[in-house]
This record gives structure tokens, C-alpha cells and sequence, in this order.
């Protein structure tokens, strides 16, 4: 397990334990997170599981694979520290991960 | 008005599989879809990623599925209203009346919702100003390009769909084409083409940048694009172009009385019924304890949703369960025996 937080774009904080291997956009499914759509289930084919990742963890991810970043092209308002959450499998490295969601996916 | 045994929303695998249940079983039936193709989100959303968990079938790209599933449509005559999106959907006595955005009506017994996530529509630029002038002065599409002759143009994306109409449109136009990053996913000649206008001074690009304002009053005057880095630039523009790609909107699924959660739709596991009698939902947008988002769920669905729809559409004759290897029947509905 790992402490995962998610910030709506309201400000509402989520701080979720999120069993490792599962990915980021299924810990905020699963419990009910308002604010990421994850439309396509996880395939990266829709930028509906968008989010903002905090500064200092931007360089402790694992890195962008092909096609990651074309799909962010597509996103609401994409920024330098977008991420889409179902490319972001949980581990012990992720413990303490905040996120911040946009206005809105779509 | 159309009358059918059953309506198919959605021509992805499970709407064509469907259908090809329902031909088998001697009911007819009509597909919409929003899109202009048939296929799908195996079409459009990942035509050239391979699939590798079709049963049968060790690795297809989603092309190679959709064309797959059309030839085994070939038996059968089956007609698509592609590019069109159901509306309206309403009870008249045993019989359901639905209505596309193009004006096609249907009357039938049964509807089958095989909508995927719901319909695909162009995905729209963030700030809400865009609204007051959207199909005036800014646009997801283009219909008539000569609109733009002698304009000033700012084109926002960076595939294909950017690419071209930036080259194209720079032959009359003035075109700025603005990117949120350096990178272009779109062809590489394209990309190459176009970087040649920008030498040539024929397109003004800017990159790293993304619409923040648009600004007017009637008219669109000039929009905001800021910078990764904060700055904002006043481009004078008159009609600006969003290329961004599809999205999947549940759209007007949601006001048909359906028992909805999170954009799917809950059904039984016998007739993947919703709670209105003759309405099924079959493949992603239907849920039920267990629900697997997999195509192969979707075949077995629409398979049996088919048979549910032989009882309204055939309220005096008893279906009989037969096997293609065997039947007679089914042979010859396939083409297979005279």
C-alpha cells in the first residue's frame, strides 16, 4: 500500500493507501475520486485521466513511454507537469504522491 | 419512419457482432453511429495498436478486427446511418420511435445501446468565451474553406488534421498555427511541409503556447495564447480552428430514463435489459456485478440480447437455438445453401 493524495480542482483533498501495481487513475476510481473520467480504462487512448503531478515528484516517475505525451496534446489545459494517471503504476518510490486534478477531463 | 426488428446505437465490434446475431436469427436490423466509420473505438481510437485477447485470434490491430467483423457482415444486408446520432428516443404503445440529429426515424420493438462511452465528439478548447463564438468564428471542423480566404487563421494542435489544414489554408490565407509543445505528432512529410511555410514565412508558428482569451464583442478580434512560461502574446485574428482530437460524451443517452452510473448503463444478465423493457445495453457501456470492459464480453452480450429481441420482434413464433454447423436455416441465411 501506498499513500496516494488527490486535490480536486475545488481544493478537496484525497489522501487514499492504493495497493501497489494497481495505477494512480485506478486508486481514484476505484474509491469513488470525482474528477478522473478514465474513459477508455486505461488503453492511453483518451487523456480523460489527466493530472497535474506536485513539482518535486515530477523527476521521481517513471518517464513518459511513446505516446504518453501525444495524448496529453489532447487533454484540458495540459501543463509541463501533466501525467496521465493510468500510466502511473503505484510502488513503495510512489508513497506520498500528490496529485492535483484539472477543472475537468473533457 | 423506418420499421425494424431491432436498432443497433453504435457500430463498434459489439454493435456489428450484434447485428450479425440478430441477421442469424432471421430478424433484420439498422445501425447508427456518430461517426463517419464504421469501427468504432477499435477505428478510431487505436486503429494500428495490436489487441491479443480475441478468442481465436492470437494478435489483430483494431482495423484488422473492424474489417474482420465486416466481412463476416458480408451474408447479410445490413444498412448503417454512419455520422448520425440517435436523439430522441420515445415508447408508442409496444414499439419505441427514435429520432436521429439528421431526421431519421425509426419505429422498432427492440433498441440495442452499444455506444461504447457514448458518441465521439471534437474535444473543444478550454476557455468559456469560445462558446459565444463557436461555428461562427471558431471551429472543430471545417466545411467550407472558403470562408477563410483572405483571413487571418489561428490553427491550435499538433496531429494531422493541424498539419494539413495549416499547409492547405496558407495558400489564401494568413495562418498561424500554435502548439503546446515542440513536438508534432503528425506525419512526418507533413510536419516537414510545414516547417518549410514557417521558413517561407507563409505560416507564423508558436509553440509552447495554448489559448488563454479570446477576445470580442460580435466578432472574434484576437485571442491570448500564453506561453509555458507565463507570457502572454495578443494574436489579431479572425477565426480560430481547435484540432484536438475526439472525446467520448454520454450525449443524450442520459435522458432516456435509463438507470445510469457513471456513464454506463446497468442491465440484467439474461437479455442485457436496462430498466425499460425493449431497450438493451451491450458491450462497455453496460455494467453488472462482474462486467468485464472486454471486447470478447461485448460478442457474448450482443449475442444474447439478440435472442431477447426475438420475442418482441416475434411475439408469435417460439425461438429455437441452432448451430451454424448444422442448421439448415442458418446456412442458408448465410449464403451457404440455397
Amino acid at each position: 500500500m501506498s499513500k496516494i493524495t488527490y486535490i480536486e480542482y475545488s481544493g478537496k483533498s484525497h489522501t487514499i493507501d492504493v495497493a501497489n501495481g494497481l495505477t494512480v487513475m485506478e486508486g481514484a476510481v476505484q474509491n469513488n475520486i470525482p474528477g478522473i473520467d478514465a474513459d477508455c480504462g486505461g488503453s492511453m487512448a483518451c487523456a480523460t485521466c489527466h493530472v497535474y503531478v506536485k513539482e518535486e515528484w515530477l523527476n521521481r516517475l517513471p518517464k513518459k513511454e511513446d505516446g504518453e505525451e501525444d495524448m496529453l496534446d489532447m487533454a484540458f489545459e495540459p501543463k509541463k507537469n501533466s501525467r496521465l494517471s493510468c500510466q502511473l503504476m503505484v510502488s513503495e518510490q510512489l508513497d506520498g504522491l500528490v496529485v492535483n486534478l484539472p477543472e475537468k477531463q473533457v | 419512419m423506418i420499421k425494424t426488428d431491432a436498432l443497433i446505437i453504435g457500430a463498434g465490434p459489439t454493435g456489428l457482432f450484434t447485428a450479425h446475431q440478430l441477421k442469424l436469427i432471421g430478424l433484420n436490423c439498422e445501425v447508427v453511429d456518430n461517426l463517419d466509420k464504421i469501427g468504432g473505438q477499435c477505428i478510431e481510437l487505436y486503429p494500428d495498436k495490436p489487441i491479443y485477447d480475441i478468442p481465436a485470434v492470437p494478435e489483430c490491430t483494431g482495423e484488422e478486427l473492424t474489417n474482420n467483423l465486416i466481412n463476416q457482415l458480408k451474408p447479410f444486408d445490413i444498412k448503417f446511418h454512419l455520422s448520425e446520432r440517435v436523439d430522441e428516443v420515445k415508447k408508442n404503445n409496444n414499439s419505441w420511435e427514435v429520432k436521429t440529429n439528421k431526421g431519421t426515424e425509426f419505429s422498432t420493438p427492440n433498441i440495442i445501446i452499444a455506444g461504447g462511452v457514448g458518441s465521439f465528439e471534437p474535444r473543444k478548447f478550454g476557455p468559456k468565451d469560445c462558446e459565444k463564438y463557436e461555428n461562427k468564428s471558431i471551429f472543430y471542423s471545417i466545411k467550407d474553406k472558403s470562408i477563410f480566404k483572405d483571413k487571418t487563421v489561428s490553427i491550435f494542435g499538433g496531429g494531422d488534421s493541424a498539419l494539413d489544414w495549416a499547409i492547405e489554408l496558407s495558400k489564401d490565407s494568413k495562418v498561424n498555427l500554435v502548439h503546446r509543445r515542440d513536438e508534432f505528432r503528425g506525419a512526418q512529410s507533413t510536419e516537414g511541409a510545414m516547417k518549410n511555410l514557417v521558413k517561407n514565412g507563409k505560416i507564423n508558428l508558436f509553440t509552447k503556447y495554448q489559448l488563454r482569451n479570446v477576445n470580442g464583442k460580435d466578432n472574434l478580434e484576437s485571442i491570448d495564447i500564453e506561453h509555458d512560461d507565463k507570457e502572454i502574446k495578443n494574436i489579431k485574428t479572425d477565426y480560430v480552428l481547435g484540432f484536438f482530437g475526439l472525446i467520448m460524451q454520454l450525449g443524450p443517452i442520459a435522458n432516456w430514463g435509463l438507470n445510469i452510473d457513471k456513464k454506463t448503463i446497468s442491465v440484467d444478465t439474461e437479455k442485457f435489459e436496462t430498466s425499460q423493457k425493449g431497450i438493451y445495453a451491450v458491450g462497455d457501456i453496460c455494467t453488472y456485478p462482474g462486467k468485464l470492459k472486454l471486447i470478447l464480453s461485448g460478442f457474448h452480450e450482443g449475442a444474447l440480447a439478440a435472442r431477447a429481441c426475438f420475442k418482441l420482434a416475434r411475439p408469435n413464433e417460439k425461438y429455437r437455438f441452432e448451430f451454424t454447423t448444422t442448421s439448415s436455416n442458418l446456412l442458408k441465411r448465410l449464403g451457404k445453401k440455397e
